[in-house]
């Protein structure tokens, strides 16, 4: 297959930027699309430029780092996938790809496609940790925890903080994220202990970090790896406003 | 912003509340409009009610103003902020991919709406604060005294057919509006569960059953002219 891409160039952080075209050919079917880029950088070696730069590591769909924004969607126009799970037979041979970083104020580009996410940890750090011990695994029955209430905190924990739901979002808000770090813990009785500082806490640095606001358009939902719900974001206006509320 | 206005999720709430209130504002008045068309006295009766009430005139409307200036405030100071965190817009970007129309431009079915209302306080609202507290007429009757007014001043106000298609068409705005920010206020709260998906098809029905009765209003008093 051979594809004409269309990549975003960017020296450093204040540099400015520019779309720049590329031409790809002979690429498999079964090629993943970093596989693809890393096919372009071997190129671009050989003709002694620049390579791309861009996120990259586990490429098993779990460890979060890669992004790209490919024609116009966050991790590309398969659902469910990372980018680094996209192969190039869900595009059309010939076809022009657009590929741009992750855009938000709050993840700044550091070079190319690589965006600098740890606006995330920041958010993390500030309570998304039980801070006690919780000990060494107890007997399995010591605390009871319905199968519902079990299986909606593991969806909550699958979020690997990508920053797709940011890079999606229209307003580049960050509550999908945020809202799944606050679930996980919420649902679960030992998370319960640190509820209100925790979602007060994460709220506010999610603020300071400039994030946008959420007005509901579930983007982010649809564009979530890893198929975060809305039902996440929900809960967590319910536990800020109920934490508000305590102080 | 400080205070309440300060957090993003208090500003998602303001919204939501205001939201909520300015729905019900539009049962009661839709209410109130749908009896011009079955009965002239009816109407005329709740109109003039309405207009004297001192609890609703003094209280109710004063509160039902700040209703709008508050939201309309808060949205263009929720779209500026939002644009504002993206500072380098995409190249390409494939919104209609996982989002509605409807929630991805809330702010223009909000301006349209604004327009619509500055139209109709020209049209109503000025006027009956003219008459009643300029002239300090609170009768409500016609100027040749025989009746109530309410009814003939709207029928005649819908005698212009531009008029007609001015208010026709901010009442699709506000559906498209509504189509996306009744159902968005209960996420806004904190109600996404169970009965989420029957609450979405009761408050699509609202977003447009409503409109869509005061459209036929319109038109009602068009045609009858």
């Amino acid at each position: 297959m051979d594809f004409t891409l269309k990549i975003w160039r960017q020296d450093s952080a204040n540099a400015q930027g520019s779309m720049k075209d590329y031409k790809v050919t002979d690429i498999s079917s079964d090629t993943s699309f970093l596989e693809m880029l890393d096919v372009l950088n071997q190129q671009l070696i050989e003709k002694g430029e620049d390579v791309i730069a861009f996120d990259n590591d586990c490429r098993e769909g779990v460890c979060g780092m890669c992004s790209l924004y490919i024609n116009g969607e966050a991790h590309g126009p398969k659902k469910l996938v990372t980018t680094c799970q996209l192969y190039m037979r869900s595009f059309k041979d010939g076809q022009t790809i657009y590929i741009e970083p992750f855009r938000a104020d709050a993840f700044p580009i550091v070079k190319d496609l690589v965006v600098d996410r740890s606006a995330f940890e920041r958010i993390q750090q500030a309570g998304g940790y039980n801070s006690f011990d919780t000990g060494s695994a107890e007997d399995a029955n010591n605390i009871l925890i319905d199968k519902e209430t079990a299986a909606a905190a593991f969806d909550s924990a699958e979020c690997i903080g990508c920053g797709a739901c940011v890079a999606t979002c229209k307003n580049s808000s960050a509550m999908l994220f945020v809202s799944a770090k606050v679930s996980q813990f919420a649902l679960l009785p030992q998370g319960r202990i640190e509820a209100t500082s925790r979602v007060l806490n994460m709220v506010k640095q999610m603020d300071e970090e400039g994030f946008g606001n959420c007005t509901n358009t579930g983007a982010c939902e649809v564009e979530c790896p890893k198929g975060i719900s809305l039902e996440n974001i929900a809960r967590m206006n319910r536990e800020y406003l109920a934490a508000s509320l305590k102080g | 912003m400080s205070g309440i206005l300060s957090s993003s999720l208090a500003r998602k709430y303001a919204m939501a509340l205001s939201a909520f209130f300015l729905i019900f504002f539009l049962l009661i008045h839709v209410s109130v409009n749908l009896l011009s068309v079955f009965s002239e006295d009816a109407f005329n009766t709740a109109s003039h009610f309405m207009g004297t009430n001192p609890l609703i005139q003094f209280i109710m409307q004063p509160i039902l103003i700040f209703g709008v200036v508050f939201h309309f405030v808060m949205g263009f100071v929720l779209e500026l902020k939002n644009k504002s965190a993206r500072s380098v817009k995409y190249v390409k970007n494939n919104g209609a991919a996982n989002a509605t129309w409807m929630s991805r431009n809330m702010i223009y079915s909000g301006l349209a709406i604004l327009a619509f209302i500055v139209l109709h306080f020209i049209d109503f609202w000025i006027p009956e604060i003219n008459t009643k507290y300029i002239h300090g007429d609170t009768s409500g009757l016609l100027q040749n005294g025989e009746g109530l007014r309410y009814f003939e001043e709207l029928h005649l106000k819908f005698s212009n057919p531009l008029r007609v298609g001015a208010y026709v068409l901010a009442f699709v705005f506000l559906a498209l509006h509504l189509l996306h920010g009744f159902q968005s206020a209960f996420q806004s709260m904190g109600m996404n569960n169970k009965y989420t998906k029957s609450f979405k098809k009761w408050t699509k029905g609202y977003a447009i059953i409503v409109p869509l009765l005061f459209i036929i209003i319109a038109l009602f008093h068009f045609f009858n002219q």
